[in-house]
């Protein structure tokens, strides 16, 4: 089945983040597929490769990039929202990339499920 | 929003979409940011549903004025759905009791549900996206 | 359809909405801090456990030890890992996130 995940909060406050990878990752893990996840609001600012936490606790933005490289999952970061929160493709971490909402129209359209993430 | 007209995913696939208001505008960007969603999707001829619950309904007041707080004042835009064939707005009866407000209150013609019509209409859906 | 909360419901309505919109036979999944109210002597485990006559109700069970919560959950609620929650939502045909 093909599962797109939409995360409408930043890193750290929330968990929102938190919980929509350990819910992609074993998603796929169980055989599932998730071929895009798209950031909006206060989610696009999962996209920052400047974020530098401590040592001891996870790194949001490297998850996601890392767990995109392994299967191939596209993140979106909503262009308005980034627009408005100072993301551009200058900070982007790997495997991001800004586009329109049309792309989360899309995941709904075509995928058999999409689940949200947010406050 | 001028290329809006042109998008289409190509599968030709129709998917019911209910969009779920539960918040009220301006403390925090989720009706405006939700609001932008709802535009997109109309362009690409999905059957759109907007709904208003809860705190939700008081996005559609009547006389907001929001130039004391130096922001953008979308709610005429709810007046331009039509204009995208959004023509299914929602509100939800008890959150307009819970809340003292009557359609007359609102910015737009919507059709008001009970509480179980609004369950069956969600029920129905095939995804919905809550702000 | 599965209904997914995440939010305190001494500090949000969003579970009394769901509770409220939820027709009979749908799941409930609680996660995040919505987890403590599927929790014994929580003021919400009242309403959780009258909804479960018509209801099936889910906690996520890392949320729930990651609180400390893990035994305190009140009966007739379902524990699921992620495993369980990717389960959820692929077996219902939609679902709803009460942000």
């Amino acid at each position: 089945m093909q599962f797109g995940i939409l995360v409408n909060e930043g890193p750290y406050t929330h968990q929102a983040s938190d919980t929509a990878y350990l819910f992609a990752r074993t998603a796929i893990e169980k055989g599932h597929k998730v071929p895009r996840v798209f950031f909006y609001h206060d989610g696009v600012n999962n996209s920052t490769r400047l974020a530098t936490p401590p040592q001891d606790d996870r790194n949001v933005s490297a998850r996601w990039s890392n767990l995109a490289e392994e299967h191939g999952i596209d993140l979106v970061v909503c262009v308005a929202a980034a627009q408005r929160r100072g993301i551009n493709d200058d900070v982007l971490a790997p495997g991001f990339r800004i586009s329109g909402l049309g792309q989360l129209v899309e995941m709904g359209i075509q995928y058999d499920r999409l689940v949200t993430f947010g406050d | 929003m001028s290329d809006m007209d042109e998008m289409d995913d190509g599968s030709g696939v129709v998917k019911k979409f209910m969009f779920l208001n539960r918040k009220a505008p301006h403390g925090t960007v989720y009706a405006l940011e939700g609001l932008e969603v709802v535009l997109i999707t109309a362009a690409f001829d999905q059957d759109v549903s907007m709904v208003f619950t809860d705190d939700g309904v008081f996005q559609l007041m009547k006389g907001i004025d929001t130039k004391g707080i130096e922001v953008k004042d979308f709610s005429k835009t709810y007046r331009a759905l039509e204009g995208y064939d959004i023509e299914k707005l929602y509100v939800d009866q008890a959150s307009m009791d819970a809340r003292g407000l009557t359609e007359d209150d609102l910015i737009v013609d919507v059709t008001v549900l009970s509480v179980d019509e609004m369950a069956n209409l969600m029920a129905e859906q095939d995804v919905v996206i809550s702000f | 359809m599965l209904h997914i909360v995440n939010k305190s419901a001494a500090e949000r309505s969003s579970l009394e909405s769901c509770l409220r919109m939820a027709t009979k036979g749908s799941a409930v999944l609680l996660i995040e801090d919505a987890v403590y109210a599927a929790t014994n002597g929580n003021a919400a485990a009242a309403k959780i456990q009258a909804a479960a006559a018509d209801l099936k109700i889910y906690a996520l069970g890392p949320d729930l030890a990651a609180r400390g919560m893990a035994g305190r959950v009140l009966d007739g609620v379902n524990v699921v890992d992620y495993g369980g929650f990717v389960d959820l939502v692929a077996e219902h045909s939609n679902c709803q996130s009460w942000l």
